[in-house]
């Protein structure tokens, strides 16, 4: 079977993305926000701080303590989850939090907490890397000092074909799933996990891949921060 | 954003005052809704789903529908199952953990509506009496809470109730075959909760946040078709003269079709 | 040495705004041979300095700034104030009163929890926690008015050049304003109408904060609504 001609099951090249579209400063109350799609995913995500660290024992003396809750809808999947976190939530917060808190300058800010909340609205595989690419737009919107942004989305490989964004098909029946952030700026990986069976060669083709799909990701996510303001300048040379 | 749990004195004042001259802080007259939104189909692997915006406060429902076993005091009834979490995204005063009492509260009170209208009519529900019915999930997912969660709720619930689909079984030799064919639910009833704040002396509907926090009590009265009232909820500290409560359930009967328009209207 | 972008683009945090030897202002970093931004906003390339205009920007106590705050809580012989920064002020009584803390002294009859106050970040202690004081001038409790908040970062446009926004602004309502520059103003005017009109020539300055011509466009919307309001 021929790269050119083997088609996944959504009908996506090996290396398509799913459509992504990103907006930022979308909820009122929260300091910063973002609303991601990536294929079917839905996810929002709100930050709140830098403020005051509750409870105060958490506090770090040096640095601003990142926060990262990720939680999924009970409606979110087929079937019905319980709304309780479970350990592969508390994981996913905790690997949310590695990937991004490279980016961010925490020693600006002792004492305080940054909070992130990715709220799942819907899943299709690969929420893990919509919820880090939203976080990021929504902590820019936040006003939080960033060094880079980070960009995420997997790679793996499925009936022998290595491939990109693997959809909630492709993770359950794939061989491999690998997801990766990036900061492309500073050309560094922040989150790396994988599961299932890939040899070295093939491992490494995927995070090269991911990558490839970060550095396109994250023209969207430049895009959706710019967007807010070109509109505002649009909208006030029409008025002139 | 601070978490300020208090509102500051001068804030306060600014509210009342505002209330008392018959013209709101945000330019309403006393017994006026803020903008509503309602849109359905919002999240396509639910059975059922919409979001409604009223003002700034936006909150999603999605309905879920699953096979399972009855209550034994109610063999021959579906079951409904209504949740709701205070996601911490909603407010910086919100915090991570299990469903606190106004969470709860907010299902509960959304939950009576559907329930004492029978919108659902649980009784159709049913596939083997004492044995197999549909649970229809209804959860509610607060995203921004600008005030006034339970009438949003409401008509998120609505909503996604009245686009909702269910799996068609077939019923042989005493067991449940799904059939791969869904069909609406077929709503009976389109209950709505109208909500007020009783702040000083005066009732005002579809209270802020702000206008939440410094009311003495609230009432939620929530009315059918017919204009009767299926469900009442008076939640907060101080009282309500009777005077007061007719006429809370008064503006609650004369609000609820302009809102059920919106319901029906809803893409 | 070179500029990547042209003076006032839209940059986000990771951009490289230059290469080559050059200071590195407000709202940007160095690391190798280059400077970064940090934040979404308008790059400018000054002389000598290539800094960000932020427009997204929470506040950073800095010694000398004007703030609104709430109090929030009270300990021994101090207020806690919220400043709308990443952690709470501190107002001690010596700074707060032209007398000195005793037993006696019943705090809640001078500041109370709720209290709005207009106060001066006077010192960071230690622990970089803000230091305030209303002792002086326009400084103390405010009884009448109305706080709005906008992003801190455009506080400097509401003022404009010189303050050419806020005494334009101020000359046409005949309302007072205190700036903070934690992102708080207090409005006080006459009548509701005013306030009203206040509040939305600062939700238009936050929303127009990086396009050009703002003052005449604020003055145009000021005439535009007052014939409104005659009509």
């Amino acid at each position: 079977m021929s790269e050119e001609k083997w088609r996944r099951v959504d009908g996506r090249a090996w290396n398509e993305l799913r459509p992504i579209k990103i907006e930022s400063g979308v909820l009122p109350n929260a300091d910063g926000s973002a609303y991601i799609e990536m294929g079917r995913n839905k996810i929002i995500v709100a930050v709140y701080g830098p403020r005051e660290m509750h409870p105060k024992h958490l506090a770090k003396p040096d640095m601003a303590v990142l926060r990262c809750r990720y939680h999924m809808s009970p409606f979110s999947t087929h079937p019905r989850r319980s709304p309780g976190p479970s350990r592969r939530d508390t994981e996913i917060g905790m690997v949310m939090r590695y990937a991004l808190e490279p980016a961010i300058f925490l020693e600006r800010f002792p004492r305080a907490s940054i909070d992130v909340y990715a709220e799942v609205l819907q899943a299709d595989g690969g929420t893990r890397c919509a919820s880090i690419t939203a976080a990021a737009v929504a902590l820019v919107d936040a006003g939080i000092p960033m060094r880079d942004l980070v960009a995420a989305c997997a790679a793996g490989k499925i009936e022998g074909h290595i491939i990109l964004d693997l959809n909630d098909h492709e993770d359950k029946y794939g061989e491999a799933d690998v997801p990766v952030a990036y900061m492309p700026r500073l050309n560094k990986v922040t989150l790396l996990q994988m599961d299932g069976v890939l040899s070295p060669d093939e491992l490494r083709r995927c995070i090269e891949l991911a990558i490839e799909g970060c550095q396109h990701i994250y023209e969207l996510q430049r895009e959706a921060l710019k967007r807010k303001y070109e509109e505002v300048v649009e909208e006030v040379k029409g008025d002139e | 954003m601070s978490r300020l749990s208090i509102i500051p004195k001068l804030k306060r004042r600014k509210i009342l005052d505002a209330i008392a001259s018959g013209r709101r802080m945000d330019g309403r007259g006393l017994e006026e809704y803020r903008e509503i939104s309602v849109r359905r189909g919002v999240v396509e692997k639910a059975e059922g789903s919409a979001e409604a915006r009223i003002g700034d406060t936006w909150v999603v429902a999605g309905v879920k529908i699953e096979i399972g076993e009855p209550f034994e005091d109610t063999p021959d009834e579906g079951i409904l199952v209504c949740s709701a979490d205070f996601a911490p995204v909603a407010s910086p005063t919100f915090e991570p953990g299990p469903p606190d009492e106004a969470s709860i509260e907010l299902a509960r009170v959304v939950d009576r509506g559907i329930r004492s209208s029978d919108a659902l009519g649980l009784k159709d529900l049913c596939l083997i009496p004492g044995r197999k019915v549909y649970v229809v999930y209804i959860d509610l997912c607060i995203l921004n809470h600008a005030g006034n969660l339970l009438d949003a709720a409401s008509l998120a619930a609505v909503a996604a109730l009245m686009e909702a689909k269910k799996p068609i079984y077939e019923v042989r030799d005493g067991k449940v075959y799904p059939t791969g064919e869904v069909e609406p639910l077929k709503l009976r009833r389109l209950p709505i909760a109208v909500s007020m704040a009783k702040i000083g002396d005066v009732i005002v509907l579809d209270p802020t946040f702000d206008e939440e926090e410094v009311m003495d009590t609230r009432i939620t009265v929530t009315v059918d078709e017919e204009g009767n009232v299926c469900a009442v909820q008076k939640s907060g500290p101080q009282g309500l003269s009777v005077e007061e409560i007719w006429k809370a359930i008064e503006i609650a009967v004369n609000k609820a079709p302009k809102l059920r328009e919106k319901l029906e209207a809803a893409l | 040495m070179s500029a990547y972008f042209e003076n006032r683009a839209i940059v986000v945090p990771g951009d490289i705004l230059y290469e080559g030897r050059i200071r590195a202002g407000n709202n940007t970093y160095r690391m190798g041979g280059r400077v970064y931004a940090t934040h979404v906003g308008l790059v400018e390339y000054g002389r000598g300095v290539v800094s960000v205009i932020a427009l997204e920007a929470g506040y950073m106590p800095m010694v000398g700034d004007i703030v609104i705050g709430y109090v929030v809580d009270i300990d021994v012989g101090q207020w806690i104030v919220d400043i709308n920064a990443p952690m709470n002020a501190i107002l001690k009584v010596p700074d707060a009163m032209e007398a000195p803390f005793t037993p006696e002294l019943v705090m809640t009859e001078f500041l109370d929890v709720g209290d709005t106050i207009v106060a001066k970040v006077v010192d960071l202690d230690r622990r970089r926690t803000p230091i305030l004081s209303i002792l002086g001038g326009e400084l103390g409790r405010v009884d009448e008015g109305l706080i709005v908040e906008m992003t801190p970062s455009k506080v400097p446009r509401l003022i404009g050049k010189k303050g050419s926004m806020v005494s334009m602004i101020l000359k046409e309502t005949g309302c007072r304003l205190v700036i903070g520059e934690n992102g708080r103003i207090l409005i006080q005017c006459a009548d509701r109408e005013d306030e009203e009109l206040i509040v939305n020539i600062i939700r238009k300055i936050e929303r127009e904060a990086h396009t050009t011509g703002l003052t005449n466009r604020v003055h145009d919307y000021i005439m535009r609504m007052r014939g409104v309001r005659n009509e």
